[in-house]
């Protein structure tokens, strides 16, 4: 009964995502954007079960969009279903090889090593003009959907709820992956990695396959992000671009897949009418809002939605198991 | 001795800056016994722990495990091999339930690392729940680890390492923390969980009590040395170690 529940009210929040641009239909760019941030942020939530931020994930976001904007180019405008997959092998890839590097570290230095790749990256995609389309960036052209060629209204629809199903399948896969053996030993690096390696378990094993399920979602992002801009810049790598994604998982609430969501559907609606109905102040206005969370309410959005939801006696269930209350 | 040993150390030695932790220690390490070691603080026990856990390289010297050399192995490829450790402060997931932080045991112990197979679903389930029984502590299994008393902790940590199917357990001060009340029993516990599972094991030991009833035999360890090794009787009643280690005049 309560497993079924824990499944029906996201199902109901996908409902409610899934029927706001029927009402609002100026909404639904905006929510296909949010929709395709909220994977990069899961991929960020990801690694934060390990206890490290990366400041640099904008990397993979960028490394995807490029790819798919260059395989639809060379396709002659492409088919989604590619240009997507070529994003997120492409962040993989590229993920396996940075991240043998930067498991190594922890922490600050785990942070720093992100942020500084992805800058040179973002320095790459400016300075190499003549391929990278510089600062201006490149257009993306509108890829076909399983080989049919769609006008903008109709495209922009099955955009919107392709992301929607695509989120919703990632939440799913990610929510397995987490409660898996390997995605309980990323939650042991945090607070144990002596006993991980006395376990006979290599941790840094751990943390990097954590670190390219964290790029995959992030380069699946990206490359959404592209498709539904129809353009990329330089500034799809850029750091600032890494903390909005690390800025939503703690308004979301890090310990919580579903925050990615929540976090960046509220970001981006934050960020959209802020910035039209206050243009000069809707950074403060943004920069309040992570203060109160962080103050008041450390588990981000997902955390106060907990909190009100009923406590069924304190009888919790763990994978099918009930938990008796402490004595 | 005809039998060959389970764990044997050849001329181990370190220091750190001008102490010496161990300076050529040789010993030889049986199957199916409780060895203690005792000796005052800084003669090097814990030392010894970790330069036979892997977890210090020893500048010079060798340690055989099963006949092989594993003189500059990994912590994780001994443990691997059948070395296990349990920790003086209880190395516990402090995020997670007993039950759950036997399961990351289990699941270490056979490597499963399935993406998508729920980790309270594997397979070693029924292993692990064994374990926990053995160690008397199959009633916390729901709790979080970090609202447990130490005694407990204690024998989860103990549990961890025997989950992982040893041949051969090192325990640092198994009864440090325990109220002195509950520290014959804990060990109690621990022995016959040991019994059951048919593991050798090491423990560093302070309390001479504890020491005379549970070891098979005794090593006593003074400045990075092993100064006397035998039965309990024999160790505890000679008059040196009486004077350098328990602090009574013989």
């Amino acid at each position: 009964m309560i497993q079924s529940l824990r499944l029906l009210i996201p199902a109901l929040a996908l409902v409610v995502v899934a029927l706001i641009p029927v009402f609002a239909p100026t909404t639904q760019v905006l929510l296909t954007l949010a929709l395709a941030k909220s994977l990069a942020v899961l991929g960020v939530i990801v690694l934060l079960q390990a206890g490290q931020v990366s400041f640099g994930h904008a990397l993979y976001f960028a490394v995807a969009a490029y790819t798919a904007t260059f395989v639809g180019k060379v396709m002659g405008g492409g088919e989604i279903v590619v240009t997507l997959l070529a994003g997120a092998v492409a962040a993989g890839t590229v993920s396996v090889v940075v991240g043998l590097f930067v498991t190594r570290y922890r922490h600050i230095f785990f942070g720093m090593l992100n942020l500084a790749l992805s800058m040179i990256f973002f320095s790459f995609l400016e300075k190499f003009y003549f391929v990278t389309g510089g600062s201006d960036g490149l257009s993306v052209a509108r890829p076909t959907v399983i080989g049919l060629s769609l006008e903008r209204g109709p495209f922009e629809a099955v955009l919107f709820y392709g992301s929607l199903g695509l989120v919703a399948a990632a939440l799913f896969l990610t929510d397995r992956f987490l409660h898996s053996s390997i995605g309980q030993m990323m939650r042991a690096i945090k607070t144990n990695e002596v006993r991980l390696e006395y376990l006979g378990i290599s941790a840094r094993h751990v943390l990097l396959i954590g670190y390219v399920v964290s790029a995959v979602l992030c380069g699946l992002g990206g490359a959404l992000m592209a498709t539904a801009q129809g353009i990329v810049t330089p500034e799809y790598a850029w750091w600032i671009r890494s903390g909005e994604f690390v800025f939503i998982a703690i308004l979301g609430g890090a310990g919580s897949i579903g925050g990615a969501v929540a976090g960046a559907l509220i970001y981006e609606s934050v960020r959209t009418y802020a910035a039209a109905f206050a243009a000069d102040i809707w950074q403060m206005v943004l920069g309040f809002i992570l203060l109160v969370i962080i103050l008041f309410a450390p588990k981000g959005i997902m955390g106060i939605f907990q909190g009100l939801q009923p406590r069924a006696g304190s009888s919790r269930t763990r994978g099918g198991t009930k938990v008796e209350p402490a004595e | 001795m005809t039998e060959r040993p389970l764990l044997e150390t050849r001329h181990l030695a370190i220091s750190f800056g001008g102490v010496t932790a161990a300076s050529g220690i040789n010993i030889s390490i049986y199957g199916n016994r409780r060895l203690a070691i005792i000796g005052p603080n800084g003669a090097g026990k814990t030392t010894f722990l970790n330069l036979c856990t892997g977890y210090l390289k020893p500048h010079s010297g060798q340690i055989f495990f099963d006949g092989k050399d594993v003189t500059r192995v990994e912590p994780r490829l001994l443990v691997r091999r059948g070395v296990a450790r349990a920790f003086q402060i209880p190395q516990l997931f402090t995020e997670h339930t007993v039950m759950e932080n036997m399961l990351l045991a289990g699941a270490a112990a056979s490597r499963r690392m399935s993406p998508f197979l729920p980790m309270t679903r594997i397979p070693e389930r029924k292993d692990v729940q064994h374990i926990l029984e053995m160690v008397k502590c199959e009633h916390l299994s729901d709790r979080p680890v970090a609202e447990l008393p130490e005694g407990q902790r204690k024998l989860v940590d103990i549990a961890l390492a025997l989950a992982l199917k040893p041949k051969l357990l090192f325990m640092d001060e198994p009864t440090s923390g325990v109220a002195s009340s509950e520290k014959f029993e804990v060990l109690e516990i621990i022995a016959g969980a040991l019994d059951m599972a048919g593991v050798t094991s090491v423990f560093v030991e302070h309390d001479m009590g504890i020491v005379e009833r549970f070891a098979d035999e005794v090593a006593v360890w003074n400045r990075g040395e092993v100064l006397f090794r035998g039965s309990p009787q024999d160790v505890l009643a000679h008059p040196d170690v009486m004077r350098d280690v328990i602090g009574e005049d013989a």
